[in-house]
């Protein structure tokens, strides 16, 4: 399925975090892939996704500026299509 | 050596990009991580099979063997550090009489595992019983498409064997396990047999580069790819982005475009090798004083070696690109694998011996055999000698 910012996505429930310098690392114990969140920003909102409507909501939350909505959305549309991401 | 594939763009959707320009991750990984990407714990020097390549030199247990106590100790450092997943390997680890307790402690504690095996243990029972534990996967080790090739390098029988194994995991349902194939001069004309074994039995497919560590420094010169062959799989492996390689073929990609994968040396950054005794080095084909960082029996533990020992520190500094830096391809193959210019008595800032520009070749050639480093050894007193293929 298509990532779709308009509507509640959480972290997948096998998917750990590991903070680290950049960001983190996330790790997907059900498919075995590993995936770099190359912003603390972006840990952030990864985190509190299940906690907000949309995508969008938790990007206003984290204080991320609008301009750069676009590259959040790219960023969790690659999460969601590799299963680190689930729509809620 | 790693099976954390860690592509970089080729495969869509497995790298999130940061929203924000920053400096190439690779960098990020060259400075090091708080923990290891992929760890490699040889769990025992002991081994029923004694491969001509074999890079641990395994054969005999060592007396001084980390004791269940201790491994469960860094067990528990590892999920502290959460450290995803280990890669258990050996000797043969499902020798140790404790093996199946330290997998489900292991996973019990939020450490994945995926241990390698020749298969010997892999009976019905146990694979249904692999088949039933998450988090667990099995790689299955094979070094030839038949038992004539597989049994020159692996012994008599372990072809028959390892085949067995793959049987009863595909019977029990286990789903996707791992074959795992070191690349020599006699299989790489092997490689569609070996993935459609693969594709046979469900399995992903894995091939890794031959090092010359360990017992693979006396086999190197019969067994390694002869260049066209390296040439030959770089344009097969780029086709196939599914076969996993633990980025050990970085040094290909001198060839042109980049195969898939963080093309770096991963020793003391993302990677690392903690050996059956505690000790830990900075990758599983280095096993050698010169490459030691520390014992996970030293106070502070496997956390303090990796974080501050002086060897990993020094491994995280830029590296000087040496007799490459007028070599328009450096940043390509990155000066190649450490391990296997060491062992082949080539300087660490000069070429690989497999470079393909043939900047190596000369240099092993030249290089004093006499002097060669030699790793530490546990084979059986038994010569062990490539014979040949029947």
């Amino acid at each position: 399925m298509d990532f779709d910012a308009g509507r509640r996505y959480r972290l997948h429930e096998r998917v750990a975090l590991r903070p680290e310098p950049f960001g983190a690392l996330a790790y997907h114990y059900g498919n075995r892939r590993l995936n770099f969140l190359r912003a603390p920003e972006l840990v952030t909102v990864v985190e509190s996704l299940d906690d907000h409507d949309t995508p969008r909501a938790a990007f206003d939350a984290a204080g991320i500026e609008p301009r750069r909505w676009p590259s959040f959305e790219k960023a969790l549309a690659s999460l969601a299509a590799s299963d680190f991401l689930v729509a809620a | 050596m790693t099976d954390l594939q860690i592509p970089t763009t080729p495969v869509p959707g497995n790298l999130v990009l940061a929203p924000v320009k920053q400096s190439g991750l690779g960098e990020q990984m060259k400075a090091g991580l708080d923990a290891p990407i992929c760890l490699t714990w040889e769990l025992t020097y002991a081994c029923n099979l004694q491969c001509v390549h074999c890079l641990s030199s395994s054969g005999r247990r060592d007396p001084r063997e980390l004791t269940t106590a201790e491994a469960e100790a860094v067990i528990d450092e590892l999920e502290r550090m959460q450290v995803f997943y280990i890669n258990i390997g050996g000797g043969e680890p499902t020798i140790r009489p404790d093996f199946w307790h330290l997998v489900e402690y292991a996973v019990d504690h939020g450490v994945g595992v995926k241990f390698s095996t020749n298969g010997s243990k892999i009976d019905a029972d146990v694979a249904r019983k692999l088949a039933g534990m998450d988090y667990v996967d099995v790689q299955i080790s094979i070094d030839g498409a038949d038992a004539a090739t597989n049994d020159a390098v692996r012994g008599e029988g372990s072809f028959a064997t390892a085949v067995a194994a793959m049987e009863h995991l595909h019977d029990a349902g286990f789903g996707e396990f791992k074959i795992s194939v070191v690349m020599t001069r006699h299989n790489i004309p092997q490689v569609d047999e070996f993935k459609a074994m693969a594709d046979r039995f469900g399995a992903q497919l894995r091939l890794t580069r031959f090092r010359p560590s360990g017992r693979g420094a006396d086999s190197w010169h019969e067994l390694h790819p002869t260049d066209q062959q390296q040439r030959d799989l770089y344009h097969w492996l780029l086709d196939r982005p599914d076969v996993l390689t633990g980025d050990s073929f970085f040094h290909l990609s001198a060839l042109g475009e980049a195969l898939p994968g963080l093309n770096l040396c991963g020793a003391g950054r993302v990677v690392c090798l903690i050996d059956p005794l505690g000790d830990v080095y900075a990758c599983p084909f280095v096993l050698h004083d010169e490459f030691l960082a520390g014992s996970v029996r030293d106070e502070g533990g496997f956390q303090r070696v990796w974080q501050e020992s002086d060897l990993f520190r020094e491994l995280r500094e830029p590296q000087s690109a040496g007799a490459c830096a007028s070599c328009g391809h450096f940043d390509a193959c990155q000066g190649g694998c450490m391990a296997a210019k060491f062992f082949t008595g080539i300087p660490l800032d000069g070429p690989d011996p497999e470079c393909v520009l043939g900047h190596g070749e000369p240099l092993v050639e030249a290089a004093d055999q006499a002097l060669r480093p030699v790793g530490q050894d546990h084979s059986r007193p038994t010569p062990v000698k490539f014979l040949g293929r029947k």
